[in-house]
């Protein structure tokens, strides 16, 4: 099952740095996003500053909508979904090795992204550790759920437009949690943000089990 | 085949019916349907003329008889998609994937009453129609994963593939609420604490006719999901029957017999004749 899972993250790994289609459109997406916050905010009265974890992981959640389209949207293309299938690999093996990808090119992004909002926002970034394993956990959620999903979604003419009313009302809870742990990180007061990285935990960990159970059963129908 | 289906046709229903049912009523639905109609006038009796108005919420209080049973249904509803949907991916019940659909179809109805009515109940109390409290926010979601849920369930795809998807998205539904539920909890009385909530104390013929809207809208709920059960496993019927004639066509022009419109129940007698 890892191996597998290697091997196929491995696969859509090695095709975005190839096409280079996360670099030459979703990260300026990203960026895009950031600044457009910023005209929609007046940049002057202070809030972009105040606002900085909820707009953050907005635009982590919309630019990271646009990267999981693509993972699907690669397998959608001559018949790949029943060469997977037929490939014998194990389907949990495909589900982690989706997952694990989705999640290095949202690791990549929120790195940007944070970046960004230092450097355009003048957010004075604080309490590291929190933040990190923010980071961590929301991205193993995110990518978790997109991934199950998004296999609801592939295959069908409406894909695009049924991603996100699937997933992201599902992913509330992760914008929430890691919108709050990024506030206490930032006020300095991390203590406040440790259970909402719990509860974060707990919302991965429950998606990678029903990925792993589930996609079986999603793959192979006719 | 009506008292077939009005029984719960348990596992795949199949099969032609050449008889098939022209309506979704039975003699159960319309005993239903009038006890539901005669609980409704009663409901409206009770809660508008005779129970007393409350001495804080004034009037407004009477929106409850109907608020918090519609409440209660909506989540039986999605307890019922969450088992529908198990029951399917684990037994491949059609009938009980079909129990799932229409509890969700009915849930959602219901957890639009729900915030419907608490908006209208909010303007004169609160004075606005939304607060961001934790009930009013994890209700709306719930509405959102139940649109979600039915959306994929009405694709345009085969049923095995619209079922088995809908049903992963149903599997999760309990699940997601619960989770919602709790985020949204917290998000809500980490910052603020919660101040909005019914403290009021309940009279013995307010009691009662909030018990009587539970009964009432009980009773609409069962009556609507067999209706709306049937409906989906007629449409089902339907797209098998399509599918079985098309097949039955395409025979018929390969053996070069029959000409008319090709029933399936008449297939194998289509194929021996000369």
């Amino acid at each position: 099952m890892i191996r597998d899972a290697l091997l196929v993250a491995g696969k859509d790994l090695r095709l975005e740095v190839r096409s280079r289609v996360a670099l030459n459109q979703v990260v300026p997406f990203a960026l895009l996003v950031l600044v457009l916050f910023a005209f929609a905010l007046d940049p002057d009265r202070g809030l972009l500053e105040k606002a900085t974890p909820g707009l953050y992981w907005v635009a982590v959640l919309f630019s990271g909508m646009l990267a999981l389209q693509r993972s699907f949207a690669v397998e959608a293309a001559d018949g790949n979904r029943d060469a997977l299938r037929l490939s014998g690999l194990d389907p949990a093996g495909i589900f982690l090795g989706k997952f694990l990808a989705v999640a290095v090119q949202l690791l990549v992004l929120e790195v940007l992204l944070l970046v960004g909002v230092a450097v355009l926002y003048t957010t004075h970034l604080s309490g590291w550790s929190l933040l990190v394993t923010t980071v961590l956990v929301a991205t193993a959620g995110i990518a978790a759920t997109g991934t199950l999903y998004g296999v609801v979604a592939a295959g069908l003419r409406v894909r695009e437009t049924l991603l996100p009313l699937l997933l992201l009302p599902v992913l509330a809870p992760v914008l929430i949690g890691s919108t709050r742990a990024f506030e206490a990180a930032l006020a300095g007061t991390p203590s406040e943000g440790w259970p909402w990285v719990g509860l974060m935990g707990v919302f991965a960990v429950l998606y990678v089990v029903a990925g792993v159970l589930g996609f079986g059963p999603l793959m192979e129908e006719e | 085949m009506t008292t077939q289906i009005a029984r719960g046709n348990r596992g795949r229903p199949t099969g032609s019916d050449a008889d098939a049912p022209t309506s979704t009523g039975s003699t159960t639905t319309r005993v239903l349907g009038v006890l539901t109609l005669l609980g409704f006038a009663g409901l409206l009796l009770l809660a508008l003329v005779l129970t007393p108005a409350d001495a804080n919420q004034g009037n407004a209080v009477r929106i409850m008889y109907v608020h918090v049973p519609s409440a209660t249904i909506a989540y039986i509803g999605c307890f019922l998609t969450t088992l529908g949907s198990a029951l399917y991916l684990w037994k491949r019940s059609q009938w009980w994937e079909l129990v799932g659909y229409a509890g969700a179809e009915i849930a959602a109805l219901f957890t639009a009453v729900t915030l419907v009515t608490g908006m209208l109940w909010g303007r004169p109390t609160w004075g606005v129609y939304w607060v961001w409290d934790a009930r009013l926010t994890s209700t709306a979601m719930l509405l959102l994963l139940l649109l979600g849920y039915l959306a994929v369930r009405r694709l345009p795809a085969d049923y095995p593939v619209r079922a088995k998807r809908a049903s992963i998205l149903g599997l999760l539904l309990v699940p997601n609420v619960i989770i919602v539920r709790q985020s949204v909890d917290w998000w809500r009385t980490l910052h603020q604490k919660a101040t909005i909530g019914f403290d009021t104390k309940l009279d013995g013929l307010m009691l009662f006719t909030l018990f009587t809207g539970f009964v009432v809208i009980g009773l609409f709920f069962v009556w609507l999901l067999i209706h709306r059960f049937r409906v989906a496993w007629l449409e089902e019927q339907v797209a098998d029957q399509g599918l079985d004639a098309a097949i039955a066509e395409r025979r018929a022009e390969g053996t070069g017999a029959g000409s008319g419109p090709v029933v399936p129940s008449n297939l194998a007698a289509g194929e021996a004749a000369p």
